[in-house]
């Protein structure tokens, strides 16, 4: 019986647009960020740097979020903690009503997606609008992001044409690039105007200044954190670094790992609201620090690596797997490599414990991870956890994936590696009997020929070339 | 520094039971180049199917009986990429906190993946007797990626005056084998070995290789279920057939 993931990814594979598209867009985006890094000895410096300041937030994460929680009270933002997405849900909504918020305009955020926030509120009376254009795009048509970096990915023009045009029979027809984003852009500005609350996400929180930075290309990031009244920025509490000059070495690292740009067309520094005699900005800034399940990944110092992540995308762009699926398919808010660590880890081994087999360890990600994760090492790890029968990891539900049959299986398959006779016994049994050999094995004879055991074995004819055997 | 005068090979389960041609020719090819060849008795597999799998403790008992079979300070040749990363990268973590973790780095540090070993130890330069061929390049991504040592075989095709090396478009790209994930999650892994198999096509080699049976075995049994397409060899095959030509 094949799982609801192979399910999905049998749909994946099957639709043969989003294949195409997926594809097109992945290796463009590979060639880009090669391209962004045309010295390999700079790459491997940044790099390392960029482990290096990662893991060093890491390591002092709690002191760094009680000096960021102080130096953002200090710039005049307030501070929320949220243990849970329902805790970061119900504390955006008390800051909206109090404010009297009709609708919030959104930045793009996968927290946000983690937290479900739009649905929350819109069961509540509060509309929210995404302003980034993918994001946009997905609203429209009901769709969730497959990419955390390009949400829309899976999308080409045609189909965004056809969607506008149905939402929006007022504009002109359009199919090509740029009508499309003027539609939005038109669109868009209305929204902006109108709005009294914001909602942004975050890239980085400097601890040191207290300082928030946003990176984006299309404006919409500086609208959604300036122009309405009251911005609500949500962050995973593993966001944070020690200090501002770490910025620069992770800023370049991000975007040119990303979209291979050099620098993007907005980076936003958010260091509190509007002071006396400032003519714009917000008059209240709220950061929500969002947990959820962030600390247990924390506990661990191997899986610990995971929390490293900067949100780059790259590891999607060079994953085999994702590059034939895309986002959809993984059903989780994170998909690709980076989420095939981190959502067993947030939502447990018995739910999502089965995206660490969906994945062949060729390590592709973990050479383009510009923080260095180990993610094939954590994806063997979190295997482990899923069926070891002396489970104590602090990882959600380890063990839930272990049953009877296939431990029995690799249990006597170590009781006949472990012994040379054993193993010599059947090994020469079976080149005896090849031509028993079944000529079709299940999945792996459905789209290949089975392999059949030689006549004898190579130990035994080593002895026929003469070779010494010790 | 002198090279080894005499290595253990290492033939890998593999190999043993399908391919064992690839690992004779890898013997010959080690012997021809000068070093005494030796085939440890005790070997089985190198633990990695259960490694990969999250069956840890198994995967120890088994690459127990590899540490007993490889002892001792001569080098450890193997066939394989994929078993040699095994070898020397997975192995220091596998025995990390047991008795065996002094003898697991000690084998690591003495582990060499036959064309690096070759290439990079040996610094052995063939004698291309065969007539024009093409041929398409599959690195394995253990080769590749975990060891950093694809360079070596492409080193060694190069050396072969009458071989056109390709490399597939994509051609760093998985195959889509991956152990038990061909198993675990068949439509992914043949969609991937499918594409690969396409790119190997339109390359026009006459024949395909690598450093590793598993891509092999997945790769060729889907060029064969397809019908035609290139003959496929271990590379360790080729080098012996190229330097012994009728």
């Amino acid at each position: 019986m094949p799982s609801e993931l192979r399910l999905r990814v049998e749909s994946g594979l099957g639709n043969g647009r989003v294949r195409v598209n997926i594809r097109r867009a992945m290796d463009h985006l590979v060639h880009k960020r090669a391209a962004a890094f045309p010295d390999a000895e700079e790459r491997e410096g940044l790099r390392a740097q960029g482990e290096a300041i990662r893991a060093e937030a890491l390591a002092r994460l709690p002191e760094l979020l009680e000096t960021l929680e102080r130096t953002c009270t200090g710039n005049g933002m307030r501070v929320h903690w949220a243990e849970t997405a329902a805790e970061a849900n119900r504390i955006a909504l008390d800051i909206l009503r109090a404010k009297g918020a009709r609708t919030l305009i959104k930045g793009k955020s996968m927290v946000s997606e983690e937290m479900g926030l739009n649905a929350f509120l819109a069961a509540e009376g509060i509309e929210a609008v995404e302003t980034d254009l993918g994001e946009l795009i997905l609203q429209l048509g009901g769709e969730r992001p497959s990419h955390i970096i390009a949400p829309a990915i899976h999308k080409d023009r045609y189909e965004v044409a056809e969607l506008f045009g149905r939402c929006f029979p007022e504009l002109p027809y359009r199919e090509d690039i740029e009508g499309l984003t003027a539609a939005a852009r038109a669109v868009m500005r209305e929204r902006f105007r109108a709005a009294t609350a914001g909602l942004s996400g975050v890239n980085f929180a400097v601890a040191e200044t207290g300082t928030l930075c946003l990176v984006e290309n299309e404006g919409n990031g500086r609208l959604c954190t300036s122009a309405p009244d009251v911005h609500i920025a949500v962050m995973g509490i593993e966001k944070v670094i020690a200090r501002l000059d770490q910025l620069p070495p992770l800023l370049t690292l991000l975007t040119r790992s990303a979209t291979g740009q050099p620098v993007t067309t907005y980076v936003n520094l958010i260091s509190g609201p509007r002071r006396a005699g400032e003519r714009d900005g917000p008059s209240e800034v709220h950061l929500i620090l969002l947990d959820n399940g962030r600390s247990r990944v924390y506990a661990d110092p191997e899986l610990r690596d995971t929390l490293r992540c900067i949100r780059c995308g790259a590891c999607m762009n060079h994953c085999p797997i994702y590059a034939r699926l895309g986002g959809h398919a993984y059903g989780t808010v994170y998909p690709g490599p980076i989420g095939s660590i981190l959502e067993p880890q947030l939502q447990g081994l018995d739910r999502q414990g089965e995206l660490a087999e969906a994945s062949t360890l060729c390590g592709a990600c973990a050479e383009a991870c510009p923080v260095k994760i180990p993610i094939p090492k954590l994806l063997n790890r979190l295997r482990w956890e899923a069926v070891r029968p002396d489970p104590d990891a602090p990882t959600l539900a380890p063990g839930s994936r272990r049953r009877a049959l296939p431990a029995l299986g690799w249990w006597l398959w170590a009781w006949v590696y472990a012994s040379p006779g054993r193993y010599r016994a059947i090994s020469t049994l079976a080149g005896r009997l090849r031509w028993l050999a079944p000529r079709r094995l299940g999945a792996w004879t459905r789209s290949r020929t089975a392999p059949v055991p030689a006549p004898r074995p190579l130990s035994r004819l080593v002895e026929a070339e003469g070779f010494e055997r010790e | 520094m002198r090279p080894p005068t005499e290595v253990l090979f290492f033939g890998t389960c593999l190999i043993d039971l399908l391919f064992p041609q690839a690992g004779l020719s890898a013997m010959r090819l080690l012997r021809e180049a000068g070093v005494r060849v030796i085939y440890p008795r005790g070997q089985t597999c190198c633990g990695q199917p259960a490694w990969n799998s999250g069956y840890r403790e198994e995967a120890r008992r088994v690459a127990l009986t590899q540490l007993d079979a490889l002892a001792g300070d001569r080098p450890v040749v193997v066939p394989s990429g994929s078993c040699a990363g095994m070898l020397r990268v997975h192995y220091p973590s596998l025995f990390a906190g047991t008795a065996d973790e002094a003898r697991a780095k000690a084998l690591a540090g003495r582990v060499y993946e036959l064309t690096e070993f070759l290439v990079r130890v040996l610094d052995w330069h063939p004698k291309d007797l065969g007539p024009p061929l093409r041929v398409a390049v599959h690195h394995s991504c253990s080769a590749r990626r975990e060891l950093g040592i694809a360079d070596a075989a492409a080193a060694l095709l190069r050396r072969l005056d009458q071989v056109e090396a390709v490399e597939p478009d994509h051609g760093s790209e998985c195959c889509g084998f991956g152990g038990t994930f061909a198993i675990k999650q068949p439509e992914l892994s043949a969609a991937m070995a499918g594409d690969k198999a396409e790119a190997i096509r339109s390359t026009g080699a006459q024949v395909l290789v690598s450093q590793d049976c598993g891509c092999l075995m997945n790769l060729g049994g889907t060029l064969a279920r397809q019908g035609g397409g290139p003959r496929v060899r271990h590379i360790a095959e080729l080098l012996w057939e190229r330097t012994h030509a009728e």
